[in-house]
């Protein structure tokens, strides 16, 4: 059972998530930004379809974050359109978009319950029902017991868990993950990956997904796109050969997996040239 | 117990040391001074006592100026750098003059204050507020904008009004900025209360230790300052307390 108002809120926000004519979640033609002279992104055509996760890969500084904060409407675009949700316009862009960012950012005054519960409290729900609906997520997503503890007392990993959940309470149809995993050390990524992988099993949700880790957007994704070095532009896009599989470990040594990540791997440096 | 030896020893070696060269009349000699010019920590302690209800009145006179003025700042200055930071006019506007506040030459202004409000309360509050409207408004308006801009972009798209962000990010990230100020001012406060007196009043600390001074009462002197650093030692520690209170996670 997903927060009551989270249903409410998808139908105040008029976010049907095939809203556009091409039926994308998000559609992104001919977009271009630049900080001032500086070119961080240019001609970029993108789509993600409802609820499919796509993942940015490219290398540091290539604009990745910046196209992020585009999606979620939290800056607007130099040129080129713009489509999330069915809305252009960056008020309904944010209202249709949560951002995670790359720390996880929880408030150290509040506990982690009250921390995933943010979007709920910010909408003016009361503190005692915002609690009750984050607590059953809390429940299914193995933070059971932790709900009044401190964000220091938590793990890297349960930090993490935390700062996903409040982006997916938040009951936005796209989420906007920006290197969600980066700080964490390898055996507790792969943990989380596969975490967030049942997550969005459970409650499906169009994801743009930037990562530096390949292997990562190759399991996360349905489809990834390696982008080029300042300006990015996409210098190809790759299908996952088994998205999100049950058994992580596994998937990412299967052949097909390995070639795809090979070719991904290839993409990259020359994109980064 | 462990913590507070090497202070309290140091203290006690002090105040030892200047009861033997006090008591033996060597300070004095030293000084060129006649010996009753030059108090012993007993003889000041002797003061401290005899003179308790007329020190424990003036004092009371003291900081209940410190207390007001210093409330008042607390006011004016959380609101100002509130204004200032959710308005880029308003800080640029009043900034300058913020600085320009903290420039006032005590001395001199004192005496103008009492002029313009009289022998009653209303100068030492303007001295003491003065004084105190600074560190607080600089400090709290450091705090407000200190927060990571991430956590503001993550607030927005989790639907918070600027109302909530600065309620439920920017408040708390400042209230430790705003106690550190809190805490500077309080102890300055002491001080121009005692300038606000000096410059024109009938009681309290600073006039009592003008008059003892003017008659040589140097014990009574030296017993009104101890008072006066009580003051301020409390009410450092009881801001010091507040904080650990209020902010649990750090």
């Amino acid at each position: 059972m997903m927060p009551a108002t989270e249903a409410k809120d998808f139908a105040a926000a008029g976010a049907s998530p095939a809203a556009n004519a091409t039926g994308a979640a998000i559609a992104i033609r001919d977009l271009g930004h630049s900080y001032g002279d500086l070119r961080t992104i240019e001609r970029l055509d993108l789509a993600v379809p409802a609820h499919g996760v796509l993942g940015l890969v490219g290398p540091s500084g290539c604009g990745k974050s910046t196209l992020l904060e585009l999606i979620a409407g939290l800056q607007e675009p130099g040129q080129g359109e713009l489509e999330v949700g069915g809305a252009r316009d960056p008020r309904g862009r944010l209202q249709r978009c949560a951002y995670m960012p790359q720390r996880d950012l929880l408030l150290p005054w509040l506990s982690a319950i009250d921390n995933a519960a943010l979007a709920l409290r910010n909408r003016g729900v009361r503190r005692a029902q915002a609690r009750r609906d984050a607590g059953e997520l809390f429940e299914r997503f193995g933070l059971g017991g932790f709900e009044r503890a401190a964000p220091a007392e938590l793990s890297g990993g349960m930090r993490q868990r935390v700062a996903f959940l409040r982006t997916l309470i938040a009951g936005k149809p796209v989420l906007a993950l920006d290197e969600p995993f980066a700080s964490l050390d390898a055996i507790t990524r792969a943990e989380m990956q596969e975490w967030l992988a049942a997550a969005l099993s459970a409650h499906p949700r169009t994801v743009v997904l930037v990562t530096h880790d390949v292997e990562e957007a190759l399991y996360l994704s349905d489809r990834v796109a390696v982008l080029s070095a300042r300006p990015a532009r996409p210098v190809e896009e790759l299908a996952a050969p088994a998205p999100r599989a049950a058994d992580r470990d596994a998937a990412v040594i299967d052949p097909q997996f390995v070639a795809v990540r090979e070719r991904a791997m290839r993409a990259l440096r020359k994109g980064s040239r | 117990m462990k913590r507070w030896a090497p202070p309290l020893l140091l203290l006690a070696a002090l105040i030892g040391a200047w009861q033997i060269a006090a008591s033996t009349g060597w300070l004095a000699d030293a000084l060129h001074l006649e010996p009753f010019l030059v108090p012993s920590p007993a003889e000041i302690a002797e003061s401290l006592w005899q003179s308790r209800a007329l020190l424990a009145e003036n004092a009371w006179v003291t900081l209940r100026e410190v207390l007001l003025g210093f409330g008042c700042a607390v006011l004016a200055g959380l609101a100002f750098a509130v204004a200032l930071h959710l308005s880029d006019l308003l800080r640029r506007t009043f900034y300058p003059l913020l600085v320009a506040s903290q420039t006032v030459p005590i001395v001199a202004i004192g005496p103008i204050l009492v002029v313009w409000f009289g022998y009653g309360i209303a100068p030492k509050l303007w001295i003491v507020a003065l004084i105190c409207f600074f560190p607080i408004t600089v400090n709290t308006l450091d705090g407000l904008r200190s927060v990571d801009p991430e956590a503001t972009k993550m607030m927005r798209t989790l639907d918070a009004s600027r109302g909530q962000i600065l309620g439920r990010v920017e408040a708390p990230s400042a209230l430790p900025y705003f106690f550190s100020g809190a805490k500077i001012a309080v102890t300055v406060a002491v001080i121009a209360a005692l300038f606000g007196e000096w410059a024109g009043a009938d009681s309290g600390l600073g006039v009592l230790i003008r008059q003892d001074s003017a008659q040589l009462e140097t014990a009574r002197v030296f017993a009104a300052m101890l008072v006066l650093s009580a003051i301020a030692i409390a009410l450092f520690g009881l801001l010091a307390l507040a904080e650990r209170r209020v902010v649990t996670w750090r």
